[in-house]
């Protein structure tokens, strides 16, 4: 018998990714960290400013990195030698990461150390402005960064991206003096376009900015602390059922 | 090309759906998505990059329609709604208020799939498609 059947799902195109995603944020609110997903165009900066803060944070939070960014230069030793140990995630070649590999990244690190030793978990995505938006990871923030370079058309070109973050970081801004860019100008696009996240300028080069930065993220980790006390204790469901979607 | 990506996501994504339909086999004739102007997908690309992904899979031959769904932004300063200039600006032209409400536009969403029901043969796989890693 061939019967015509319509399923009127209403579900999201990326809800398999979606689905691994939340199972990755129950074990990290089991485990009690706050996970942070890093996103730019390539070069914006990420590395450099995780290579600028972390030993600065490594003080006040237990970190870990999972580094998506092949290209990247990230300083491993000097990390590991604040305590902060840098796990590769492999990515196939793919323009973002997706929350199976994010998954993978973590089975590498849980042989290292146990999570729920951990108050920070970042995740270094692919240098990209497009899709990384749209492909969760299990992250409970989102930190986009554009440095000063870019020009001020970037959030009005790829507004997904800037729509989506809690936190912009306005990179280089030691560079400023030399470029005709006007700040300001970037500030209010991103603006127009997500009114409500934290607008930051940093520059890793100087320093400058940096502690603000570094008040966000204690806000940040304080906020999903009594986002925690306020749940039921946190269980990681039922030996992660697969997904499974008709009607 | 990150049509090519989110063409896979879809795949997994109707591979879960076709589990639900265990132990029989859906043989889809038409996936209906709705996608909003601000994503990051370009539905010609989109269907482009379908056909390459569904070739030789169980999903062979399932067309895609696409529906595409403006960009309306809300005003919070007078309610009313409209559509940004996009590259020129998200404010509201009527008060000059930042995109703060997105009434519609941000879809991805399989809204629905047009399929028959076959006995598998042989049948299916007894291991789920989508497996859930724990990290
Ligand atoms: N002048 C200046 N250059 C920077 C700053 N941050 C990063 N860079 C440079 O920008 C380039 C890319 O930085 P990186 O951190 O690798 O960017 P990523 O691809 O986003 O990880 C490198 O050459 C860095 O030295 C900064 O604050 N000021
Ligand atoms: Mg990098
Ligand atoms: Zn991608
Ligand atoms: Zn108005
Ligand atoms: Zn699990």
């Amino acid at each position: 018998m061939h019967m015509p059947l319509e399923d009127n799902l209403g579900l999201n195109l990326l809800a398999a990714n979606q689905h691994q995603a939340a199972h990755n944020r129950e074990h990290f609110d089991a485990w009690q960290l706050l996970c942070i997903n890093v996103m730019s165009s390539p070069g914006a900066g990420k590395t450099s400013l995780l290579e600028r803060s972390l030993p600065l944070l490594a003080t006040d939070f237990a970190m870990a990195v999972l580094e998506g960014d092949m290209t990247t230069q990230l300083d491993a030793e000097r990390l590991e030698a604040v305590g902060v140990p840098v796990v590769p995630i492999t990515t196939g070649r793919s323009c973002h990461l997706d929350a199976a590999m994010v998954a993978g990244g973590l089975r590498l690190l849980r042989q290292r150390l146990d999570p729920a030793s951990l108050d920070l978990l970042w995740v270094e995505n692919v240098g990209n402005l497009v899709c990384p938006a749209e492909f969760e990871v299990g992250e409970h923030r989102k930190v986009a960064l554009l440095s000063v370079t870019e020009g001020d058309d970037k959030p009005l070109k790829y507004p997904v991206m800037f729509r989506e973050a809690d936190c912009v970081l306005i990179t280089k801004t030691d560079l400023l003096p030399y470029l005709p860019v006007q700040v300001e100008r970037i500030e209010d696009h991103i603006k127009q376009v997500n009114p409500h996240c934290a607008v930051l300028r940093v520059s890793a080069s100087s320093g400058a900015g940096i502690e603000a930065w570094h008040l966000w993220l204690h806000q940040q980790v304080a906020a999903q602390r009594s986002a925690l006390l306020a749940m039921p204790a946190p269980q990681p469901s039922s030996a992660a059922a697969p997904l499974s979607l008709a009607r | 090309m990150h049509e090519v990506d989110m063409t896979r996501a879809l795949v997994l994504s109707m591979q879960s759906w076709r589990e639900g339909h265990r132990p029989q086999q859906p043989k889809v004739s038409r996936v209906n998505l709705q996608v909003g102007a601000f994503t990051c997908v370009e539905p010609e690309q989109l269907l482009f990059t379908w056909k390459v992904a569904i070739a030789n899979s169980w999903l062979e031959g399932a067309q895609l329609a696409i529906e595409p769904v403006p960009l309306l932004g809300r005003c919070l300063a007078c309610a009313s709604t409209y559509t940004p200039a996009a590259e020129q600006g998200y404010r509201s032209p009527c008060c000059s208020h930042p995109m703060e409400e997105i009434v519609c536009g941000r879809e991805l969403r399989i809204r629905s799939v047009d399929y028959e029901l076959v006995e598998a043969n042989p049948p299916p796989n007894p291991q789920p498609l989508n497996p859930v890693f724990c990290p």
